[in-house]
């Protein structure tokens, strides 16, 4: 349970800083640092456990039915990372107080902080390889957070949005090579994949999830050819750069070699790929590093020439090398950070980073000057810091690998020619910027920070320092803890020292040091031919691949899309035709196994009578009310319909409804033209007929083939079911607010909805008011005529009765709350017709949303009411009582559900009518209380 | 009879499709409507056509199938709503746009379009 705390305890930190933004700047960081400190301390509770070689693991079921947990381990590995991602983390956010002005929000740079905390934790503790994928995007999202911290910079935006899209893609490759993995494994679960080694590597598509995974890795790791995004991502404020350029983002990459190397790593293929792409990286980030007058550039490539080199360690095929690669990963994380930190002090006090600007900062920044000296001497390698051990390493296994097979003596050599560039690039690093004459045109003059803006550097090259002295003491029991998980038993015995004698690596890095002071004393000529070679801009070649990718989307979307709703119909017709019709063509026989019944006289008189109705309908769709009023005979008869095949419920519903929807129709015409004028043309007429009556011949095939089958039914559960279980005799309608009484639930809010959408749509509606029809006739001679307002009058509380019997019988005999609701809705929509909106409003002043709101509300409060009695949502509860006089009755929970459904029907239903005829009535009258 | 009920889902659907494809508004909410009607009936036929069968509990021993009848009563009611609602659309847009023409202006202004004002 503990385990779980550790990222849930981040994501809390986040929300909380993200809530400190009135608090003061202490304080704010006060708060921010509680969450990772508390994790810190439960990491450190775990560790000696984890050290001694146990994994830890945590599992919370969520979906265990399809293999999905919420599920954490923490093994050697994880430990090292979490250590890492916290403590620097803790060191940046005590920076990051100092360094940011009083213009920036820290609030929201520690909330997005924070969950970048929260998502590497996640990635380096998941247990679960999906689970991992989420934590990995969360990266890409909150690091596009970071460096686009300060958006009205173009540069921010612009480096963000190529590090969302380089990190975005490679990891949908990953999920994609994860995804292969899991199947492949037939688990999700990181323990089984990590355990099924042979498998994996025995599949036919080991290659291909290989290459999907690798993708991921490079792309976060800013592996060449894909390190672009990383340099541009420098735009981020400097404590973000520290953060994600040193121990978290781009190590997420290396951590997903180094996790996944159980399983993956051991083949040929895995060797040439990573191990070349780490050499290949290696050089192009240290030979560039050399010539970036930018110190965070100089920084940013510097990063990339080591994590290439770690990915070369990871790509070599010895043991030794793993381990390596591990130890350095600490080592640059240490002294990348502390350098990225002390670059942020100079930027801070100058003004620039230039060092064309900067020089002579030792008479200004001693102190800092040093912690800086020292952090770069550890980045070249140099004796008694950190770098010297992990690199001296490096070029050991580079000699005792056959990854090449008989060229594989160029590995040794070019990591000597990488490491004499790196040695170049700190020398200028340390000899530009602090020495070599005095500043010029700085913004400001210079002074030492803050107290204690100094304390993160200081803590980490004291790091540096210790593990440069004392590597047995220092750093061996996480190192071989981190190993002992990745190579599990073949587990290589390695000795940290700083003197191995006079052999080959010492050799090695000796002429990487003289090369590399001799490469810097030269540099003039160097620069001179780098200037000489065409400028390679990978800002501007992202651009244009982006802009064209985007132009080509356009001129399809413009091409497909032309603005003709008739030809999106059409379209979309004919894919429906397709997907209806091609199932037929394979099946045998149209007709099913049933006899087919005969037809009486009364079915042929209806059926003709739809049908001509239907074709009426279109045949005269210019007079549209001619056609409309057409169009209500279809409905009435399909109601008939409906009463004669047993199913009188919908015939009443059917019937209600055709009421409203003709007369609302009618309305409608007021508003709008009453006649159609002639358009299309005859080929256009062919085309639609031709659609339309193909479409017509596959829903009758489809619906002949359907009528003809045997029905299997699970409505027997409902019958059997209707009167114990819902204590109704009319099954219709105890599946409607018993059985499915949640759909009925979502039905009646979509109602509602409906209703809100149309009044919020009327609202402010620019009127046009003709005085009379199309032809010049006026609307209607008497607008309320007596004899209608006296007999609906006197009809509405006979009406309302019957809707009353209805709704009350619903749940035993044919009606319940849609009928009922429609009945009394038809019955108020008469008054209206009869005597006018006005006099309505004078006399039954009832706000229709209201009415909607209780409905719903009534509906959704008799679900939750089960919940009371400890039973599902909107289980029913009955019983029977003896009541005086009336005798012997049931009480049902449902009756209330369906008087919500109910009161929903009338308020949606009269709202819509109402809406729309408050409109024709009074034009001046805007306002209306509906 | 099985023949004859298909047909006229058949034939409602032609005639919604075609109203469909018109080009004005109002025409379009026909076409909706009827093409209501045909899913509605189809969806009802899928528990078979029985005459005469019992609906209500313990009114008979063969009973009609609820369940498309339950399912088809909600259907009508929505069916209803979303009919409303694209009329109304409909007049907004007449009355914003000044035209009822499906894509809010009539593409090639011919000489037949009388009802624009």
């Amino acid at each position: 349970m503990t385990l779980l705390w550790i990222p849930l305890l981040s994501l809390i930190g986040s929300v909380i800083s993200a809530c400190t933004g009135k608090l003061s700047r202490n304080l704010s960081t006060s708060l921010t640092a509680l969450a990772p400190l508390t994790a810190l301390g439960i990491t450190l509770y775990h560790a000696p456990a984890v050290l001694a070689g146990e994994t830890i693991r945590y599992s919370l079921a969520w979906i265990p039915s399809i293999g999905l947990d919420l599920s954490l381990r923490l093994d050697g590995l994880s430990l090292l990372f979490m250590f890492m991602i916290l403590g620097i983390g803790l060191l940046v956010i005590l920076y990051t107080r100092y360094y940011l002005s009083a213009n920036d929000s820290m609030a929201k740079l520690y909330s997005y902080l924070m969950l970048f905390m929260t998502a590497m934790l996640g990635i380096v503790m998941s247990n679960n390889v999906i689970q991992l994928w989420l934590f990995w995007e969360l990266t890409s999202i909150s690091s596009f957070l970071l460096i686009s911290f300060w958006w009205h910079k173009s540069e921010a935006r612009k480096g963000a949005r190529m590090a969302l899209a380089v990190t975005g893609a490679g990891g949908l490759a990953l999920l994609a090579g994860l995804m292969l993995l899991g199947d492949i494994v037939g688990s999700y679960d990181l323990d089984v994949i990590l355990a099924s080694k042979a498998i994996i590597q025995s599949h036919d598509l080991y290659e291909v999830a290989l290459v999907l995974v690798l993708l991921g890795a490079f792309t976060k790791s800013a592996q060449f050819p894909f390190h672009f995004w990383l340099p541009h991502a420098m735009a981020a404020p400097t404590p973000v750069s520290a953060y994600l350029h040193s121990a978290t983002m781009v190590k997420a990459g290396i951590f997903l070699l180094a996790r996944f190397h159980p399983a993956l790593a051991g083949t040929d293929t895995w060797f040439l790929l990573v191990g070349l792409t780490g050499l290949a990286t290696l050089l192009f980030g240290a030979y560039i590093a050399l010539f970036k007058h930018d110190l965070k550039g100089l920084l940013a490539y510097s990063t990339i020439s080591h994590l290439g080199l770690i990915t070369l360690l990871l790509g070599l095929d010895t043991e030794l090398a793993t381990v390596a690669a591990i130890f350095h990963i600490i080592n640059h994380a240490t002294f990348k950070a502390s350098l990225f930190m002390a670059v942020g002090i100079i930027d801070h006090e100058t003004g620039t980073r230039d060092m064309r600007k900067l020089n002579g900062m030792w008479r200004y920044l001693p102190y800092t000057a040093t912690l800086a000296m020292v952090a770069a001497a550890a980045m070249a390698g140099v004796p008694l810091l950190n770098g010297f051990l992990s690199k001296e390493m490096f070029f050991a296994e580079t000699l005792h690998q056959q990854v090449l097979g008989s060229m594989s003596w160029l590995i040794p050599v070019l990591a000597t020619v990488a490491g004499a560039f790196a040695v170049a690039y700190s020398a200028r690093f340390i000899h530009d910027v602090f020495f070599n004459g005095d500043p010029i045109n700085l913004p400001r003059i210079p002074h030492e920070p803050p107290r204690y803006m100094r304390v993160p550097i200081e803590i980490l090259v004291v790091i540096c320092l210790l593990v440069g002295m004392f590597p047995h003491f220092a750093i061996d029991g996480i190192l071989s803890a981190a190993s002992l998980a990745v190579l599990g038993q073949k587990m290589p015995h390695y000795e940290l020292a700083i003197w191995h004698g006079f052999n080959l690596p010492l050799l090695m890095s000796a002429m990487a040091v003289v090369g590399g002071l001799f490469i810097y004393v030269n540099r003039k000529y160097l620069f001179q031919f780098q200037a000489s070679l065409p400028p390679l801009n990978a800002k501007k070649t992202f651009e244009r691949v982006i802009l064209s990718v985007i132009a080509w989307c356009q001129s399809k979307v413009s091409s497909t899309e032309n603005g003709s709703l008739q030809r999106y119909l059409v379209i979309m017709l004919a894919v429906v035709l397709l997907c209806a019709g091609w199932p037929l063509f394979e099946m045998q026989q149209l007709a099913g196994s049933m006899p087919l019944t005969p037809v009486d006289v009364h079915n042929a008189i209806g059926a003709g009578l739809l049908i001509i109705g239907a074709l009426a309908t279109v045949i005269w769709h210019r007079s549209r009310m001619v056609s409309l009023l057409m169009l209500s005979i279809v409905g009435l008869m399909v109601s008939v319909v409906f009463t004669r095949f047993s199913a009188p419920d919908l015939a009443l519903t059917q019937l209600t409804v055709e009421v409203v929807t003709i007369i609302l129709l009618m309305l409608a015409l007021f508003f709008l033209p009453q006649h159609t004028p002639k358009e299309s043309s005859s080929l256009r007429v062919l085309r639609d007929l031709a659609i339309a009556s193909t479409l017509g011949v596959v829903i009758a095939s489809i619906c002949y083939a359907l009528l003809t089958r045997p029905l299997d039914s699970i409505s027997d559960f409902f019958i059997a079911n209707a009167k114990i279980g819902g204590g109704g005799t009319n099954v219709v309608n105890v599946i409607l607010v018993d059985f499915r009484g949640f759909d009925t639930l979502g039905e009646i809010t979509v109602l509602g909805i409906a209703a809100l959408g149309i009044f919020k749509v009327l609202s402010r509606i620019p009127l046009f008011m003709p005085a009379s029809d199309s032809e010049g006739r006026p609307w209607a001679k008497e607008r309320h005529p007596i004899l209608l307002a006296s007999i609906s009058q006197s009809l509405l509380p006979l009406a309302l009765l019957v809707s009353a019997y209805i709704f009350l019988r619903g749940h035993n005999l044919p009606g319940g709350g849609f009928i009922a609701g429609l009945v009394t809705s038809i019955a108020f929509i008469l008054q209206y017709m009869a005597h006018g909106t006005a006099w309505i409003n004078e006399r039954f002043d009832v706000n229709y949303r209201k009415i909607i709101a209780s409905g719903i509300g009534i509906s959704l409060f008799t679900g939750v009411g089960s919940w009371f009695f400890d039973k599902p949502f909107l289980t029913t509860w009955f019983d029977y009582f003896d009541i005086p006089f009336v005798g012997k009755t049931e009480l049902a929970s449902a009756i209330a559900f369906d008087l919500g459904v109910y009161l929903t029907v009338v308020g949606a239903t009269l709202m819509i009518l109402a809406s729309l005829g408050n409109m024709t009535a009074d034009t001046q009258k805007k306002e209306v209380n509906i | 009879m099985e023949l004859l009920y298909a047909s006229c889902v058949g034939v409602l659907v032609s005639c919604g499709v075609f109203l469909l494809l018109r080009a004005r508004t109002f025409p379009v909410v026909l076409g909706l409507t009827m093409i209501s009607y045909a899913v509605n009936l189809f969806l009802f036929s899928a528990g078979r056509l029985t005459i005469n069968k019992a609906v209500v509990l313990g009114t008979g021993t063969e009973y009609a199938d609820p369940l498309p009848q339950a399912l088809v009563l909600t259907a009508i009611v929505i069916g209803f709503a979303m009919t409303a609602f694209v009329v109304i659309l409909a007049i907004r847009g007449r009355a914003d746009l000044g035209s009822d023409h499906v894509d809010g202006y009539v593409p090639n202004t011919s000489a037949d379009n009388k009802e624009q004002k």
